[in-house]
């Protein structure tokens, strides 16, 4: 059974629907990368997966639970589902290691010390444990989305989600993020990642996922698309990006 | 020089009067303040409603005539009775709460929704969010605002000397005429008043430096 199926996926801005027609199976431990040109509504794919868009249409399937349902308890959810975002948005008042504990400590009520051993070790993870006192203000863009992605999966995860991980990051800083990146993919995580990056879908991904105008246009593995590409539309799309 | 030393421990019980009903009511206004914001923000059509209503009577009317509505309005439906302290602490608590909630919508609002949006994705409730995420990065940018509206309702509560509390105003006011030293008199209320102005922002400053944003 899939751990994400998407079925008819729909989604409404007002009058402007953005999401037409999705429909997407994403096996356990899949690494699916999502391209298309800007506006096509990858972000905001990706924000109905852990329904951070309220969905107009259709169903999303997390782990065996439809989160359309209104009697579903989202929070719950979304435990289990990390997000990665463009801009980070860490938290600016809490120290790094503040920022990898509080999810635990408020969610699972528990203690500042019974977290902060796994919190170090993820810092560690991601290169940066000797930050762990420091304020997100303090850091560089790689640094603070690799803490980002520590913060997420502090709570222990089972999908992760990035939305243009690396976009806001100066070119130098890009290698680090997706070095931790593929540390995850390497070690089983789930991961729909949407991504400018085209080397890191080629290499890392088991799937990529074409958007253009509220659809997925087409899918297969990375090489294949990349070098085979059967779409019209997807062919214009990378002949400009490849 | 000798009227204001024979007078300053008089004027200076008025100056406590001042000082506890101004902490109490900014206390107390500022959580009338949260919950009117909170109102404000909620999707709920009715609380929205009674928090428009709320801001919008306070800050259409006068101060004093709020006052004279909850002492002698309030009183003469003969439900409760209120006594002058208890009235003068209400009205600045509800005035300076209509004006805090304002501020405190305000500064909710300045905080990037992508901070919400992190919270909620790592499986925060909205409350958590808001007590552990967004108050407290709200409430750094509101300092100075609050700050300055405290400030003036500590000057409004000179005007509770008309219901015949006996705060530094009122002592002023009897002192000025027993003695007819007029000129001593209201200058050294006013520099009292100065003086008490001066070291909450002293505090302000503090605060806002001891909390700053990084
Ligand atoms: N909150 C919103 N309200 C209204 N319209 C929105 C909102 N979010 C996105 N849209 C619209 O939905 C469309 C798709 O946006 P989306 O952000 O999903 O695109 P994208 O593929 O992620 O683009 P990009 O590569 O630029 O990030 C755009 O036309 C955008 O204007
Ligand atoms: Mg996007």
């Amino acid at each position: 059974m899939s751990i994400i199926s998407v079925k008819n996926l729909k989604k409404s801005f007002g009058p402007n629907e953005v999401l037409k027609d999705i429909n997407a199976e994403i096996q356990e431990r899949e690494v699916v990368c999502v391209i298309g040109p800007s506006g096509s509504g990858k972000s905001t794919f990706l924000r109905c997966l852990n329904r951070l868009e309220d969905i107009t249409g259709g169903q999303v399937i997390i782990n065996g639970q439809d989160i359309t349902s209104p009697k579903i308890n989202i929070n719950k959810v979304r435990q289990q589902v990390g997000m990665v975002f463009q801009q980070f948005n860490l938290f600016p008042h809490k120290t790094v290691l503040e920022n990898v504990m509080i999810a635990p400590i408020k969610v699972h009520s528990l203690s500042k010390e019974s977290v902060k051993e796994n919190a170090l070790a993820l810092l560690g993870k991601v290169g940066l444990r000797e930050k762990a006192q420091q304020y997100p203000g303090e850091l560089s863009g790689g640094q603070k989305q690799r803490v980002a992605i520590a913060r997420a999966l502090a709570m222990n995860p089972k999908i992760m989600l990035f939305d243009e991980p690396t976009s806001a990051l100066d070119p130098e800083m890009v290698g680090d993020v997706l070095e931790v990146m593929k540390q995850l993919a390497k070690e089983g995580m789930t991961m729909v990642v949407v991504t400018h990056e085209m080397g890191f879908a080629r290499e890392v991904g088991d799937r990529v996922l074409f958007m253009d105008g509220g659809y997925i246009v087409e899918e297969n593995e990375p090489i294949q698309l990349f070098s085979n590409p059967q779409h019209e539309r997807t062919k214009a799309f990378l002949s400009k990006v490849l | 020089m000798d009227t204001i030393i024979t007078i300053l421990p008089y004027l200076l019980e008025g100056l406590k009067t001042t000082l506890y009903i101004f902490i109490v009511a900014v206390i107390l206004g500022f959580a009338i303040g949260l919950v009117i914001a909170l109102f404000r923000l909620s999707p709920i059509k009715i609380l929205n409603w009674i928090a428009k209503a709320f801001v919008n009577i306070i800050r259409g009317t006068p101060f004093i005539v709020q006052l004279f509505f909850i002492y002698f309005g309030l009183n003469s439906l003969q439900i409760f009775s209120m006594d002058n302290t208890t009235a003068g602490i209400v009205t600045v608590a509800i005035n300076a709460g209509a004006y805090f909630a304002e501020i405190i919508r305000a500064g909710i609002l300045s905080v990037d929704k992508g901070q919400t949006e992190a919270a909620r994705s790592l499986g925060m409730t909205s409350t958590q969010n808001m007590v552990s995420i967004i108050l407290p990065q709200a409430f750094r940018r509101m300092l100075p605002t609050i700050t300055n509206q405290s400030i003036i309702s500590l000057k409004d509560t000179s005007l509770l000397s008309v219901i015949g509390i006996a705060d530094l105003t009122q002592r002023g006011q009897i002192q000025a005429s027993a003695t007819f030293e007029a000129f001593s008199v209201w200058i050294t209320v006013g520099v009292l008043y100065f003086i008490i102005i001066y070291l909450l922002t002293l505090l302000a400053n503090f605060l806002e430096r001891r909390f700053e944003l990084r």
